[in-house]
């Protein structure tokens, strides 16, 4: 009987053709995926594939290119907003979005970060936190929780040596230039769903020159946290929302009390 | 009286075998397969005819590989 | 028709800038060269004349990535900073050498290491012609030796960059950068249009349309044979540079027995030092590198076949000899004459390290 219903008309989801066929390189599981997904089918219905220019970062998603089939640039570890910025300056009828993990966008590229924010260039930056750097093998991330191990604190973080996990997030959203600020997951139906709708208000926002819409998405990082897929993003809820509250901090320009 | 039906068809040698979408289904309809794929993993696969073509288990898959088909049944 | 102005080295550079048809200027106060910035700021380019965007970046990290950025979506872009600020940016040099990204970069360059002084200094050849970043990379070099040059050099810069897909630096000094001299600006040229941009540049991320494949810009390629590949490809490419684009002037060396090789202002206080010698009835000529890369290597290599003596003049402790010495070859010791940390030789001092150094020998 299932074989029925298995025909072009009754097809009510499927990968996005902005996606490309090359296999994703992350783990499995993880949410890097989901999100690249969530900007393409943004991209696709927007039908704006010839006017987005995306910027990948250095990290796991350093080959984001690979697999998001529009033109794309590879920046340096930190630099996207700086190339961001540029391009949209240079070419301000286009859609340019940035995509980086915690060390990228909240260690080596703080400076880049916030003040790409404060001159609310219009675009939307995405920021994947896994608290953990997942790439180069599980070192301690900016984000990395107090006490949570990592190769480079294997006994946990400790706070009084090594710093605070930091919340970039709460830190730009009250500059001027930032439009949207939100935090989000992709662990669920219903927070990718949001998160998509959070990406397209941002294209939206960048189209009508409203500034900065900036996106932050805690995911998981299995093999960093060396847990299973759903073990992870169980870990996650218990561990990592609390310190990284799921939801909206600044929209349309006013901070959500 | 119509009723909704729904399945899902999984690129079984793209999926990673992560169990994300079991979770998100509420209706417990996809579980593991016994074989591995051509990578060494067990993928995904349809376990009941209970599905609804919700499509919350392909919105959660990380890799893109479930596709969603839906359609009215006339039920006698 | 001609249009003559007295400017300062960096004014007449920033006014280039603008009539060369750049789009975008990303930069970061540094002396001896802030001027570059302030005039473009000045001239507000982006409301008042071109559309060409200038922005200060929060740093010369951020700015020489603006480049980059705005490289990748084939523009006409370009910084400007000083040595210290050089330093910063060589990351995102690398990056655009291994990207294969053409933009301009100027260095007016001051005394170093760290941060030295803010008086003129040719102590950065080394990292300007050897790749101051890390891999094996090469930009093209040019050294201006007066204001008209650092006009005509925006222009020229842009063409090669274009050319070839390379980073194309201008190395000079606050002599230079900050010296006020007639000038003959050049003739204003159109930014290219969207439709130019994509016909001469298809590699650019300018949006993928239905009738292309996706463009990408990266300098990443995880697979050493094909990053092997693509070293090769860039090494093909410096020959190439190599083979078409050397320039130098030789002042004098018709008849020369004795030649100073020395490029820049340094060059300049030369040419009095050769009229100085000869006054004296030694026959000096200077062979002035207008590009460092790729470096006149067959024209010294021609002189030392036959003069007597050469010596190489630097504000340094010994850089671009090297290279003399190389080109050169055995058939002559080359001879050294540098000041350094800001100094300037007087034409007095070089004419008697030319007689003790070179023609007492």
């Amino acid at each position: 009987m299932m074989e029925n219903i298995i025909s072009p008309e009754n097809l009510v989801y499927t990968k996005t053709k902005l996606m490309t066929d090359k296999a994703l390189s992350y783990c499995p599981g993880c949410g890097h995926g989901v999100v690249h997904r969530m900007i393409m089918e943004t991209v696709d219905e927007m039908g704006i594939q010839d006017k987005t220019i995306g910027i990948a970062p250095v990290g796991c998603s350093v080959l984001a290119y690979d697999f998001m089939n529009v033109d794309m640039q590879q920046a340096a570890h930190g630099r996207a907003p700086a190339l961001g910025t540029a391009i949209k300056r240079l070419m301000p009828g286009k859609y340019v979005f940035t995509y980086q993990g915690d060390g990228d966008l909240a260690a080596i590229g703080t400076a880049e970060t916030i003040h790409c924010c404060n001159r609310g260039e219009d675009m939307v930056m995405i920021f994947i936190n896994n608290a953990i750097y997942g790439m180069t093998g599980g070192q301690m991330a900016p984000t990395t929780l107090e006490g949570m191990p990592s190769s480079t604190s294997p006994y946990g973080r400790d706070v009084a040596r090594m710093g605070y996990p930091l919340r970039i997030t709460e830190m730009v959203a009250p500059l001027a230039g930032v439009y949207n600020c939100s935090r989000h997951s992709v662990h669920t139906p219903a927070a990718v769903r949001k998160l998509k709708r959070a990406i397209r208000k941002g294209f939206e926002a960048q189209a009508d020159k409203k500034g900065l819409t900036f996106i932050e998405v805690v995911s998981n990082c299995n093999s960093g946290w060396k847990k299973t897929p759903n073990d992870a993003n169980k870990w996650m809820e218990e561990n990592l929302f609390p310190y990284y509250p799921i939801g909206d901090i600044k929209i349309d320009g006013k901070m959500v009390a | 009286m119509a009723k909704i039906k729904g399945t899902i068809v999984v690129d079984k040698e793209q999926c990673k075998g992560c169990e994300v979408c079991t979770t998100a289904c509420q209706f417990k309809c996809i579980g593991m397969s016994k074989e591995v794929n051509g990578k060494g993993y067990r993928y995904a696969i349809s376990v009941n005819d209970d599905c609804t073509g919700c499509t919350n288990c392909a919105i959660v898959c990380p890799d893109g590989v479930i596709s969603v088909y839906r359609a009215k049944i006339d039920s006698q | 028709m001609e249009e003559v102005k007295l400017m300062k080295g960096n004014e007449a550079f920033a006014e280039s800038v603008i009539r060369s048809g750049c789009d975008g200027y990303f930069g970061y106060p540094i002396t001896p060269q802030s001027e570059v910035m302030e005039y473009l700021m000045k001239e507000d380019p982006e409301v008042k004349r071109t559309g060409m965007v200038v922005l200060q970046a929060e740093s010369e990290v951020s700015a020489i990535n603006m480049v980059y950025g705005g490289a990748g979506c084939g523009k006409r872009v370009m910084t400007s900073s000083s040595s210290p600020g050089i330093s910063l940016k060589q990351e995102g040099i690398s990056y655009i050498a291994g990207a294969e990204l053409p933009c301009l970069i100027l260095n007016v360059a001051r005394g170093g290491p760290g941060l030295g002084t803010i008086q003129p200094s040719q102590a950065d050849y080394f990292q300007s012609v050897k790749g101051g970043g890390h891999g094996d990379y090469r930009m093209i070099v040019l050294a201006p030796a007066s204001v008209q040059e650092m006009a005509d050099f925006v222009p020229l810069g842009f063409d090669l960059a274009f050319k070839y897909r390379i980073a194309v630096l201008i190395l000079t000094d606050g002599v230079i950068g900050q010296m006020m001299e007639k000038v003959v600006l050049p003739e204003p040229r159109p930014r290219w249009t969207e439709e130019e941009i994509i016909k001469n540049t298809p590699w650019a991320t300018t949006g993928k349309t239905a009738d292309r494949e996706r463009n990408i810009i990266t300098s990443l390629d995880l697979d050493a044979a094909k990053q092997e590949q693509h070293n090769y490809k860039l090494a093909a490419k410096y020959k190439l540079i190599e083979e078409n684009e050397v320039r130098c002037e030789e002042i004098q060396c018709d008849d020369a027995e004795y030649v100073i090789v020395a490029y820049g202002s340094a060059a300049r206080i030369c040419q009095k030092v050769a009229d100085l010698a000869r006054a004296k009835g030694i026959k000096l000529g200077v062979l002035r590198p207008v590009t460092l890369f790729p470096f006149p290597k067959k024209e010294i290599h021609a002189l030392a076949q036959r003069v007597k003596g050469m010596m190489s003049v630097e504000y340094s402790l010994g850089q671009m000899i090297e290279d003399v010495q190389l080109a050169a070859g055995g058939t002559l010791e080359v001879q050294f004459y540098g000041r350094v940390g800001g100094m300037i030789p007087t034409p007095e001092e070089v004419l008697e390290a030319v007689e003790n150094k070179m023609v007492k020998l």
